[in-house]
C-alpha cells in the first residue's frame, strides 16, 4: 500500500507553480524564487515563490496594501526608482536573472510593457504617444512609425475611434480611451510581457468591459500579468490567479479551481467576500 | 466663462433684511434654525481695510515714483536722445544720447540669459531628477543656492573681478596669447559682466525650474521609463518640455533682477565713457544704470544735466519693461503650444 501523499507538499506545489495539467502547452516564462522586499524596514513582500506561464493571463488579487502592485513592479524593476528599497530572492525571466549586475534595465523594460492604474498619456498627440517608445529606440523612418502606430491602435481596439485625429492631443480622449491608448503605447514596442496594474479600476463598467475584451485578445500574443482587486474581473479574464495577503502569496492555481475549489480557507473567505 | 462678482451687502441692506426677518420671526416657531447673520463682523472689516490700505500704499508709492521721474525727465526725452550716440559732451542736454547705454544694457542682459538658463536648468534637473533628496550633498547644494540668493550684489562684482577677470581671463591670456602686453581677456568686458550677473541670478532660475519640475505628474516619468527610455531621454523628451513655462518664468525673474543692477558690473565691464559701441565680447560697454550714477555724481553743471538724468532713468525703466514683455510673450507662446496638447 503506497504511503499517503503528504497534503502539505501537494499544497506547496499548487501554490508555487499553479496547476500543470491544464496548461501544459504554455511554458514557464517568469520564475520568482523567495522574493522578499522591504521599504526601509517595512516588509512588503515575504518570500514569494511563483512561476508564471507564457501567453496566458495571470491575475494577482488581494486586498489593498497586500503587496500585489509591489510584486508587479519587481518584474520590470520599477522599484529601482524608489529610494530605500531592498530586495532579496531572485526573479528569472526566460532563465535570465533580471536582478543580475549584467542585466541592462533599459533593455529589460523594452521587453516588458507596463500599463498603470491611472492612465498616463504624455501631453503630446495620439500619434506621438504611440511612436514615443519606437522613437527613443532610434526609429526615424516615417513609414515604419505610421505602420506601428496603426497596428498598435488596431490591436488596442482604438483605431476606429481616433484614426481621424491622430495628431490632436491625447489628453482630449475619454478615460477609457486614454487607458487603451496607454495599452497601445505599451504594445507598440512589441514587448513579450505586459504588466497591468489595476488597469480598469478608474473606469466605468463599459470601458472596463472593453479593456477586458482587449486583454483576452492580447493574450494570444503576449504574456499578461495583471493586478486587480476586482475578483469578478480576475475570474472573467485570467487563466491563473494568485491570492496575496499581507505580503504573502496565499494561494496560486488555475482560475477555475481558485474560484470553485480553493485549497485554503483564507482564499475562500476572500473570494466569497467575507473579508477584504 | 465670465466671473460673477459677489458684492458684499452694504450695512443698510443688512439692517433692512434683519428687520424683515425679525418681523417674520414673530410668526416663526422654529428658532433652532436661526442662522441669520447678526451685526457686522468687525475684525473682518478691519483686516479688509488694513490689507487694502497696504496694497493701496504700494500702488501709491509706485505711482509717485513714476510720476516724479516722468515729470522731471519729460523735457530731456526725445527721439534724438534715444538713438544718438555719446558725443564729446555727455552731460549736455542738447547733445547727449543714450543709445550706447541701451545697447550695452540689453547686450549684457541677453548674454546673461544665455549663460544662466542652461546652468540653472541643468542644476535644477540634477537636484530634482538625479540627486537623492535626502543625501547630505543635495542638502549642501540646496543650502548653497539659497545662500547665493542672499549675497549682496557688490560682493558678486568683487567675485567677478577676482574669479572671471583675474583668474579665468588672466589664465586665458597666459595660455593663448603669451607675449601680448595688453590683456585681451584679463580685463573688464561684456562677457565677464554677463557671467557675473548670471552667477547672481542663478538661484532664481534654479528655484523656478525646480518648482516646475516638481509639479510634473510622476506618472509621466514612470510611463516613459517603463517604455525603456533612459533617464536622460525621459528628462529631455517628457520632463523638460512640460517644465518650459516654469523655466521661462525663472528667466523673466532673472532679467528683471539683472537689468537694473549696477554693482555687479561696476568692476567687471561697465565703462564710464566709450567712443564706440562694443565690437566683441571682450570689449567694455556703457550701461544705463551706471550712466545714471555717472550723470548724478560727475556732471560739471547739474542744472543742464538734470533733465537727461531723469530721461535716462525713464529709458532704463522702459528697457527693463520691454525686456520683460519680450520674455513674457515668449512664455505665453510656449504655454499656448503646450496647452494645445493638454
Amino acid at each position: 500500500m503506497p504511503a499517503p501523499m503528504d497534503p502539505l507538499v501537494k499544497l506547496d506545489s499548487r501554490i508555487t507553480v499553479g496547476s500543470t495539467e491544464d496548461h501544459a502547452s504554455h511554458a514557464p516564462l517568469i520564475e520568482v524564487k523567495d522574493l522578499s522586499l522591504w521599504y526601509g524596514t517595512a516588509n512588503a513582500l515575504d518570500h514569494i515563490t511563483v512561476l508564471i506561464r507564457e501567453r496566458v493571463v495571470t491575475a494577482f488579487i488581494g486586498p489593498s496594501g497586500c503587496g500585489k502592485s509591489t510584486f508587479l513592479r519587481c518584474l520590470n524593476r520599477m522599484n529601482d526608482l524608489i529610494d530605500h528599497v531592498r530586495i532579496a530572492g531572485s526573479v528569472h525571466i526566460a532563465s535570465q536573472d533580471i536582478y543580475s549586475h549584467e542585466v541592462d534595465v533599459i533593455e529589460l523594460r523594452k521587453r516588458i510593457g507596463m500599463v498603470f492604474q491611472k492612465s498616463n498619456p504624455f501631453p503630446k498627440s495620439i500619434y506621438d504617444n504611440i511612436a514615443y517608445g519606437l522613437r527613443i529606440q532610434g526609429v526615424r523612418d516615417r513609414a515604419a512609425l505610421d505602420e506601428a502606430v496603426e497596428k498598435s491602435l488596431r490591436d488596442a481596439a482604438l483605431w476606429e475611434e481616433v484614426k481621424d485625429r491622430l495628431h490632436s492631443s491625447a489628453m482630449g480622449l475619454s478615460g477609457g480611451q486614454q487607458q487603451r491608448l496607454c495599452i497601445a503605447r505599451a504594445i507598440a514596442i512589441r514587448p513579450e510581457i505586459i504588466l497591468m496594474d489595476e488597469p480598469a479600476s478608474a473606469l466605468d463598467p463599459l470601458a472596463t468591459a472593453r479593456i477586458e475584451d482587449l486583454i483576452l485578445e492580447l493574450k494570444k500574443e503576449f504574456t499578461i500579468v495583471i493586478v486587480t482587486h476586482n475578483m469578478q474581473q480576475a475570474a472573467r479574464i485570467s487563466d491563473f490567479t494568485a491570492f496575496f495577503y499581507l505580503g504573502k502569496l496565499v494561494e496560486y492555481d488555475t482560475t477555475a479551481r481558485m474560484f470553485t475549489n480553493p485549497a485554503r480557507k483564507q482564499t475562500e473567505d476572500y473570494i466569497t467576500g467575507r473579508f477584504g | 466663462m465670465s466671473k460673477v462678482a459677489i458684492r458684499p451687502e452694504s450695512f443698510d441692506t443688512q439692517l433692512r433684511k434683519r428687520r424683515r426677518w425679525q418681523r417674520m420671526l414673530l410668526r416663526d416657531e422654529n428658532l433652532a434654525w436661526d442662522i441669520r447673520r447678526v451685526g457686522v463682523d468687525l475684525p473682518s472689516s478691519v483686516f479688509t481695510g488694513l490689507t487694502g490700505g497696504a496694497t493701496l500704499m504700494i500702488v501709491g508709492i509706485l505711482a509717485f515714483i513714476l510720476a516724479n521721474i516722468l515729470w522731471n525727465g519729460w523735457s530731456g526725452l526725445s527721439w534724438r536722445f534715444v538713438v544718438a550716440g555719446t558725443t564729446e559732451d555727455m552731460f549736455d542736454v542738447n547733445k547727449a544720447g543714450v543709445f550706447p547705454m541701451i545697447f550695452g544694457t540689453a547686450a549684457r542682459v541677453i548674454l546673461m540669459t544665455l549663460f544662466v538658463i542652461p546652468v540653472g536648468v541643468i542644476t535644477a534637473v540634477y537636484l530634482t531628477e538625479y540627486a537623492s533628496p535626502t543625501s547630505p550633498v543635495t542638502r549642501i547644494i540646496r543650502g548653497a543656492v539659497n545662500n547665493l540668493a542672499g549675497v549682496p550684489s557688490i560682493v558678486f562684482g568683487l567675485f567677478g573681478l577676482g574669479f572671471f577677470i583675474s583668474f579665468v581671463g588672466g589664465h586665458l591670456d597666459r595660455l593663448f596669447l603669451p607675449g601680448t602686453a595688453e590683456p585681451v581677456w584679463g580685463k573688464p568686458a561684456l562677457v565677464w559682466a554677463s557671467m557675473t550677473l548670471a552667477v547672481m541670478t542663478l538661484p532664481v532660475v534654479i528655484v523656478a525650474t525646480e518648482e516646475s519640475l516638481r509639479a510634473i505628474l510622476p506618472g509621466l516619468r514612470e510611463a516613459s521609463l517603463a517604455l525603456g527610455a533612459t533617464k536622460l531621454q525621459t528628462v529631455v523628451k517628457v520632463v523638460l518640455p512640460q517644465a518650459l513655462p516654469g523655466i521661462l518664468t525663472g528667466g523673466i525673474l532673472a532679467v528683471s533682477r539683472a537689468a537694473g543692477e549696477v554693482a555687479p558690473i561696476l568692476f567687471t565691464g561697465a565703462a564710464y565713457y566709450m567712443a564706440h559701441l562694443p565690437q566683441s565680447l571682450t570689449d567694455q560697454f556703457m550701461d544705463l544704470g551706471y550712466h545714471v550714477y555717472v550723470l548724478s555724481t560727475q556732471s560739471p553743471n547739474i542744472e543742464l544735466t538734470r533733465p537727461i538724468l531723469y530721461a535716462t532713468v525713464v529709458v532704463l525703466l522702459g528697457l527693463t519693461f520691454a525686456l520683460n514683455v519680450a520674455a513674457i510673450v515668449i512664455r505665453s507662446r510656449v504655454r499656448q503650444r503646450l496647452r494645445a496638447m493638454h
